[in-house]
């Protein structure tokens, strides 16, 4: 008296949780006027130094934080929290990514309202983060110069997943021998129209571009919530 | 990527699913695979099988639908099977697009289910 197995239709996203989550982060950013920024890259790219010198200059004209995820220590909180702006850890343990639930539970205690950016570091990683949406408005991928030109081909989907790539430490590159127009090349390549900042958080070569470019984005989005 | 984890949420959401028609047992799960989603075929499979452990899924099979990535081109005005993730263009007239509409798939998309078969006492 055995049964036929039978094909019923389920079409649920795996990650569809994470989605929720990060659906609602996005609606409780945009009523609270918060424009959040996050930022994604292989370990030792520069984020942090990139990251805090970015807190350091938009405090004097707007209202900053940042939440950072590492697998373990606190050092990249106390760093970041040299600019002054109010800064959390989250500590994941073993994830490799940050995903939308920790960032929501590490918010608990800020006001959003209070804020004009808030950033996001991830975790040093060009493969997992991509999968999981944080609720952000913007994601920055940021390759430093040392890295090779041919990073963005060999991580074609954290390139597509960006909004806006970043190429770091553009103080070293004549040393390194970098080949600019190769590296935009490539970046072009896997991911066309791709918006791209050249920058030195170390000298601010290129830094104001970036600050500009951060303000006119805060104020598009605060339009057309205006209207 | 973390493919155990990912096999851990497939496992647990047809488990749900499972349940919600009244206790069934899934002999298969079929997911779709966007070559763009980050997750590894191979791994999966393997993960798939640890995170059935001790699980009324254990035993069942993980079907996969790998899904290509399919680009939209402005030119062509048209959906295209993107050739190569290393550049991102038409596939017929090699205008630059970044428009994906196939490939980022990660969906259970169907289970195949059946009675529990009981053992006479």
């Amino acid at each position: 008296m055995g049964s036929q197995p039978r094909l019923v239709e389920v079409r649920k996203n795996v990650l569809k949780q994470n989605d929720l989550v990060a659906r609602a982060l996005r609606e409780q950013f945009r009523a609270a006027g918060v424009f959040v920024v996050s930022l994604v890259s292989g370990p030792g790219s520069g984020k942090t130094m990139f990251l805090e010198k970015t807190l350091t200059l938009l405090r004097q004209s707007y209202r900053v934080a940042a939440l950072v995820g590492d697998l373990a220590t606190e050092n990249d909180a106390i760093r970041l929290a040299r600019s002054q702006a109010p800064v959390k850890q989250i500590t994941t343990g073993t994830l490799c990514h940050l995903e939308a639930a920790m960032v929501r539970n590490a918010l608990d205690g800020w006001n959003l309202n209070d804020l004009d950016f808030l950033f996001i570091e991830n975790v040093g990683n060009l493969v997992c983060p991509s999968s999981y949406d944080l609720g952000e408005n913007l994601r920055l991928v940021l390759v430093s110069v040392t890295e090779g030109e041919d990073k963005p081909l060999k991580y074609p989907t954290i390139f597509n997943s960006a909004d806006v790539a970043i190429v770091s430490k553009m103080d070293l590159a004549q040393a390194v021998e970098f080949d600019w127009h190769s590296a935009y090349g490539n970046i072009q390549a896997v991911r066309p129209g791709l918006q791209v900042f050249k920058l030195s958080a170390k000298t601010g070569e290129g830094i104001d571009e970036y600050l500009e470019f951060l303000a006119a984005r805060l104020n598009e989005v605060r339009a057309t919530v205006a209207l | 990527m973390h493919e155990l984890s990912i096999a851990m949420s497939i496992v647990e959401m047809a488990q749900e699913e499972a349940e919600r028609r009244g206790d069934v047992q899934v002999t298969a799960v079929h997911l779709k695979l966007g070559a763009l989603s980050g997750v590894v075929k191979e791994a999966l499979f393997s993960s798939y099988e640890m995170a059935c452990e001790d699980t009324p899924l254990q035993g069942s099979r993980l079907v996969i639908e790998e899904v290509p990535v399919v680009v939209y081109c402005p030119s062509c005005r048209a959906q295209r099977p993107l050739n190569s993730a290393q550049l991102f263009c038409c596939a017929a007239c090699g205008t630059p697009t970044s428009e994906v509409i196939h490939g980022k798939e990660l969906e259970v998309f169907a289970l195949e289910i059946q009675e529990w078969v009981h053992n006479p006492a």
